[in-house]
């Protein structure tokens, strides 16, 4: 048997299903791997090893049984530490949550549990998804499987550098401002953030909640789409859940397989593709553009006015959102207790917990957030970045009756070295330029490897209207069938 | 001109029930004034006659059937709590002790 690591889940779902492999046998080797390159990469926060091959000797004795458990059973899957697993350490990258085990599954899980995929651990990322380089996780940086010096995006860089590692074939991330396909882009992996309502966020710890969306990550566009399709899909214990089945993201993505993208209109975004994305960059996107264009695609420019205030905007609303969303970190229900000698009051106790607790960049934004909503600076703030909101959906909203989608570089710039921008947090916040109109809007989009920059992989960004998550994977696939994909040096 | 002072960082932490040293409000307070001046761009954007946008899935009212459906036992409920007494989660005080002598 060649190494199982290497392969697609695709491939290793039809090697369970076949019973050419086990599920055992797979979940065994992607475990190995783990035991022997996570210690440099630092993807994992948790593995969990017997309950991997619980869930494996399971999914087995299933398929045994003749139960049909869709395409993707006996594949193993990395899921980002932000989502709760009944039993399973849940930190969220925190040290106020440090030893929490919650009581209950998120929908995410609790469907990836349903299909027969077999979840390896947790990853690292950045405390409470705040950060673009998983720098800001309490328990220390992931590492770049491409450059080990280098920041793997964030903040769901160890979901991103678990794939790119062969730690793990498939893994979820969640993505508020660019979460998922930032790392996808900086790790040469795909990560696809869903339509805002597609996937479920039950169980997802919240941070800024009209913009969180958890979503696939892989290293291949089909592969993401098979767990697009196992992941999503309405939810009624999830009131902003969209009451519609998942389009059809497989069927897209082999559609876009054959290579012709004849009758597609794409709009690249003119302000995203001027100053502010490195020349390297640059020049692997316009190359990626003309393949399009020789596949049949046409091409027209397309300016988004209000794009540029994306990033402000973002800025204030996730802060805003985060301000409240935190303040049930209080040393009362779960995690931390700091202080609490018998003589303090609850409101110091409290203080001192969060204190101890958070992080940072944590602490930056709900201050921020605390300023952006109280009284005096609400309209000019808050309320003026609502209202750019409302701009940028327009943005969209014209940019789709004249394109299919909208295109540009997810990320300015190529994984960049640990330890380069956590001085001035605004230079990190940079790095979601791209991304981050696209959450504003509430639409799907998706990163897929596009070439390289001085020998790191740069990502190529495809933005659809809401629920048309379908078209990206079309679109994504073609160009993956243009360019190939892209494997890291050796570990 | 600064946007934010570290009086005003130390309110803003008290606030958010921050217990912050005196050398995270020094650091704070030069970072948090870099991120809001830039962040106030969004007043070059003129919006007035604008609606603000608060989501982006028009949904409201979203009901379920009036059921009852399982849910975490109590136990359940109160394993990740710091301290719990008679299935409820135990708080320091919460009033000074004049106040509640």
């Amino acid at each position: 048997m060649s190494d199982l690591t290497k392969l697609t889940a695709a491939e290793i779902a039809g090697l369970v299903a076949t019973g050419e492999t086990s599920a055992v046998e797979v979940t065994q080797a992607h475990l190995d791997r783990i035991a022997a390159v996570d210690e440099r990469v630092h993807a994992f926060l948790h593995v969990d090893t017997e309950g991997a091959l619980a869930a494996a000797r399971s999914v087995d004795e299933r398929l045994a049984a003749g139960d049909d458990l869709g395409p993707l059973a006996g594949v193993p899957v990395a899921v980002k530490d932000v989502l709760t697993t009944k039993g399973v350490p849940t930190t969220v990258g925190s040290k106020i949550l440090e030893g929490w085990r919650p009581p209950y599954d998120s929908t995410v899980v609790q469907r990836l549990r349903e299909a027969g995929t077999v979840m390896l651990g947790k990853t690292n990322m950045d405390e409470f998804a705040m950060g673009s380089s998983t720098e800001y996780s309490a328990y220390g940086p992931t590492r770049n499987p491409w450059d080990l010096d280098r920041i793997p995006g964030g903040s769901g860089g160890g979901s991103a550098a678990a794939l790119a590692a062969y730690e793990a074939p498939l893994s979820i991330g969640s993505d508020t401002g660019g979460s998922i396909r930032q790392p996808g882009a900086v790790t040469g992996t795909v990560g696809a953030k869903p339509t805002y309502g597609g996937t479920s966020r039950y169980g997802l710890v919240a941070f800024s909640s009209s913009l969180d969306t958890p979503g696939p990550c892989a290293r291949n566009v089909l592969d993401a789409a098979l767990l697009h399709q196992v992941i999503g899909g309405h939810d009624p214990r999830d009131s902003t859940s969209i009451p519609a089945p998942v389009p059809d993201v497989v069927g897209a993505a082999k559609l876009g397989a054959t290579g012709d993208l004849t009758g597609v209109k794409l709009g690249v975004v003119t302000e995203f593709t001027g100053e502010g994305a490195e020349p390297g960059v640059m020049a692997a996107f316009r190359e990626s553009v003309e393949a399009l264009a020789k596949l049949g695609a046409e091409i027209v420019e397309i300016s988004c006015p209000h794009f540029k205030y994306a990033l402000p905007a973002y800025y204030l609303i996730a802060p805003s959102e985060c301000s409240s969303n935190l303040a049930r970190f209080d040393g009362v229900r779960f995690g931390l207790r700091v202080g609490d000698d018998g003589n303090r009051s609850l409101e110091e106790v409290m203080s001192l917990t969060r204190e101890a607790g958070f992080g940072p960049e944590v602490k930056r934004r709900i201050m921020i957030g605390t300023y952006a909503l109280s009284s005096g600076y609400y309209d000019a703030y808050y309320g003026q970045a609502q209202k750019v909101r409302t701009l940028i959906t327009r943005d969209f909203t014209a940019a789709f009756e004249r394109v299919d989608a909208l295109i540009s570089p997810t990320t300015p710039f190529v994984a960049f070295p640990i330890g380069s921008r956590t001085a001035d947090p605004y230079q990190m916040y940079l790095a979601d330029l791209f991304t981050i109109p696209t959450n504003l809007y509430g639409g799907p989009a998706i990163s897929v490897p596009c070439g390289l920059s001085e020998g790191l992989p740069v990502g190529f960004q495809i933005m659809a209207p809401t629920m048309a998550d379908d078209r990206m994977y079309r679109v994504a696939a073609a160009l993956e069938s243009a360019v190939g994909t892209f494997t890291p040096p050796a570990l | 001109m600064a946007a934010i002072s570290r009086e005003e960082v130390a309110h803003l932490a008290r606030l958010s029930r921050l217990a912050v040293t005196e050398e995270e409000l020094d650091t704070f307070a030069g970072q948090l004034d870099v991120i809001l001046q830039s962040v106030a761009q969004v007043g070059e954007v003129a919006a007035a006659d604008i609606p603000p946008t608060s989501h982006s899935v028009p949904l409201t009212n979203v009901l379920r059937e009036d059921v009852v459906t399982p849910c975490l036992t109590p136990q359940e409920a109160l394993s990740g709590a710091p301290d719990a007494e008679e299935q409820r989660f135990r708080v320091p005080r919460i009033l000074d002790e004049d106040v509640a002598s």
